[in-house]
């Protein structure tokens, strides 16, 4: 048989640019091209199908190239799922004691969280080796904050009940202790937080009668680094048993997820504690110190009447702050200001009212966690850095905040009273 | 609760030799400088600083000497060797006490030297079976009948917290209490150091294994971008910090609510 050559088909097929490019190739010949020889030819070009990011992929794993081309078009980016570690038949626990505010990991846990999972690898057995973070909470976490302690590597979770969020250091010890005798940890850790696992973590460590590893920052082999000497000193020394741990002790848990099955703890009968929380007393707010101060109202040379700025922030119970220039201006001590001259804050809320933003000045509130500007300047630093801003004249907007706080303070609202 | 009967009672305070963070000279332990304080400011009917420490040390001497000059009458030192635990001589001492033993004994929350490790306080809280109450800044009253104090205790952030606790206690005083008196020259040479007479001291053997050294700094934590496609990588190098780009207001009467509804949520009003 003599195969006659279209030449018109064979220009079409080997430009690929042309419109009717692919049907020619799958045309006349099923699919495969004849060469001039009459050999039939293959295209390596056809292999393989694009991929959701543009770029083309070949799947050598047999899956149907056409439903997975499908699939990712629509999905676009595809999850990544995290491998899953799973700890089969536990023999033995580390146990990470989490301050967990709310049921919420700060990052202080998710380091020591970190900590733990290295402490794990480096213990004798470490593939039967869990860790086991305990939680303190009234009710059982929900599958939101579950999900958030398996991303953080918590292979078992342990709740013990407590009654309410008030100091209760020697319950929660006497609680830890008895969960070891049932457990008997490798180790145990605290994270070194005032009045929180610092405290904890030293009453377990005395009841145990274990000498603790305090304000450690590394964990480098078997070897335990520690600030010594109040931070002036390194010090280094074999594990412990009980390890508290400063912040950023150890990177996060953030490339595998881990089971956080539940553990069930013994319920024991606490012993009537000997300490009595009889509540947060109060302070008055011109009296903590600038850089721990939660709440600042901070004045600037936007401010016209100071005395209306000073009764604003006696009814709001913030803490005074200011601008260079106010204090330069005598309107404020020098120990109110803020900025990189003057105090860096680290307040939860930053009010600043007719502050322009000045960098030296942002530089003190780089910490802050919610401003909110009042300026008359709607283009100026201050306002693209805050959360809310409100543009009108300070004396106004004072006024407005004096007179609304006065009239709820005879009904529903409680502020802060100065203490004389 | 009268006056006199609140302040019939016996408080001692641990005084430890502290160190300048910069000169390292030895000075007065601002802590325990600030427990001494609290003491003296209560003035109950018996006070009592106890040191232990190496009396044979001119320089250890001299801060001792700054203590007595805060106007306390004379510090018992119990004499122990520079390798030896503190803390075991401390407590056998006071255990042994007898009726000697304090109502509340308070103490620093951490040495300047050393270890560091603030464990002191809770070791004696232990061994003498009674209450520990941590970062307190001042001692508010004393119900001897009922057997129980009220004390502040200093939390984060400049918040107070008010505690009550049985008798008798430990407390350790942190920098949020009062600032100590200075030391004048003349309470200084008046006042007494007693040596007291011998106590078994038994060395810290664990620590002779540890390796000191001057702190290193701590390695910053940088953000490290895990990005498995080039596309991603190019994206974390390149984009903006989303900018919150917060909400603006222009009138007046709408702005003090917005105001105290944002404090409410952040909950600080
Ligand atoms: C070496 C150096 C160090 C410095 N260190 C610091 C520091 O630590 N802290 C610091 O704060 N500064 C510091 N400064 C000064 C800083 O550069 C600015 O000059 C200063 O912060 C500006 O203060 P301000 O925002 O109060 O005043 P201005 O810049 O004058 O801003 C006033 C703002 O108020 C607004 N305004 C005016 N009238 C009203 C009104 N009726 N109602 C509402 N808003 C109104 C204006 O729109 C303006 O935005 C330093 C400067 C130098 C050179």
């Amino acid at each position: 048989m003599v195969i006659r050559r279209n030449r018109r088909l064979e220009w079409i097929a080997r430009n690929r640019l042309h419109p009717e490019h692919s049907a020619v190739l799958m045309g006349v010949n099923g699919g495969d091209e004849i060469g001039p020889s009459g050999l039939v030819r293959k295209r390596p070009h056809d292999i393989g199908f694009i991929g959701p990011n543009g770029i083309k992929r070949i799947d050598r794993l047999g899956n149907s190239l056409a439903t997975m081309a499908g699939a990712g078009a629509h999905k676009g980016q595809a999850e990544v799922s995290l491998p899953l570690y799973v700890v089969e038949n536990a023999s033995q626990y580390v146990a990470v004691v989490l301050d967990a505010p709310e049921g919420r990991l700060s990052e202080h846990d998710k380091d020591l969280l970190g900590l733990a999972q290295q402490l794990k690898a480096a213990a004798d057995n470490a593939a039967s080796t869990a860790v086991a973070a305990i939680i303190f909470s009234s009710a059982a976490p929900e599958a939101a904050r579950i999900e958030s302690y398996q991303l953080a590597g918590v292979d078992r979770l342990i709740v013990l009940p407590a009654e309410s969020d008030d100091y209760q250091p020697e319950q929660r010890a006497a609680q830890i202790c008895a969960l070891t005798a049932q457990y008997d940890f490798i180790h145990l850790c605290f994270p070194d937080t005032v009045l929180g696992g610092a405290d904890t973590g030293r009453r377990v460590a005395a009841n145990l009668a274990e000498r603790p590893a305090t304000s450690v920052w590394k964990l480098d082999g078997t070897q335990l680094i520690c600030r010594g000497a109040a931070g002036k000193t390194d010090i280094t020394r074999p594990l412990s048993k009980v390890i508290i741990a400063l912040e950023q002790c150890a990177d996060q848990i953030d490339e595998s997820k881990h089971e956080c099955l539940a553990l069930s703890a013994d319920a024991i009968t606490l012993s009537a504690s000997r300490i009595e929380d009889l509540g947060k007393a109060q302070v008055n707010p011109n009296d903590i110190d600038l850089t721990e101060a939660n709440f600042i109202l901070s004045g600037g040379n936007g401010i016209e009447d100071w005395d209306r700025f000073h009764e604003a922030a006696r009814l709001l119970g913030a803490t005074e702050g200011a601008s260079r220039v106010a204090v330069d201006d005598g309107f404020m001590p020098r120990e109110r200001q803020v900025g990189a001259t003057g105090k860096w804050v680290t307040a939860r809320v930053y009010i600043a009212v007719g502050i322009s933003g000045a960098i030296q000045h942002m530089q003190g509130i780089g910490q802050c966690d919610k401003v909110i500007a009042i300026n008359t300047d709607d283009s100026c630093d201050m306002v693209k850095r805050a959360d809310l801003s409100i543009i009108a004249d300070s004396d106004a907007i004072l006024t407005a905040l004096i007179e609304t706080l006065s009239n709820q303070s005879s009904a529903e609202f409680h502020p802060q009273e100065a203490v004389a | 609760m009268t006056a006199n009967s609140s302040k019939d009672i016996a408080i001692t305070t641990l005084l430890s030799v502290g160190q300048h963070p910069l000169s390292a000279r030895p000075r007065r332990a601002e802590e325990d400088a600030r427990a001494l304080e609290v003491m003296l400011q209560f003035a109950p009917a018996s006070m009592k600083a106890l040191h232990a420490g190496d009396t044979a040390d001119a320089q250890n001497l001299t801060v001792l000497k700054d203590y007595l000059g805060m106007g306390i009458p004379s510090i018992d030192v119990i004499p122990t060797s520079a390798d030896s635990d503190a803390a075991e001589a401390l407590a056998s001492y006071l255990a042994n006490a007898g009726d000697g033993q304090p109502h509340i004994l308070l103490t620093g929350t951490r040495s300047e030297v050393g270890e560091s490790s603030g464990f002191l306080p809770y070791l004696l809280a232990e061994k003498l079976a009674i209450p520990f109450v941590p970062n307190i800044c001042d001692i508010l009253s004393i119900d001897m009948a009922a057997g129980v104090a009220e004390v502040m205790q200093s939390l984060p952030r400049g918040q107070r917290r008010k505690i009550k606790t049985q008798l008798p206690f430990v407390a350790s005083v942190g920098m949020a209490a009062a600032i100590p008196r200075q030391s004048s020259f003349g309470a200084a040479r008046r006042g007494v150091i007693n040596t007291v007479s011998s106590i078994d001291t038994v060395a810290d053997e664990a620590q002779t294994a540890w390796k000191t050294e001057p702190a290193r700094k701590r390695p910053k934590r940088l953000k490290v971008v895990k990005a498995k496609t080039a596309a991603e990588r190019f994206k974390a190098a390149t984009a903006k910090v989303q900018s919150s780009g917060g909400e603006k207001i222009y009138e007046v009467d709408k702005a003090a609510e917005a105001i105290l509804k944002l404090l409410k949520e952040e909950k600080v009003l």
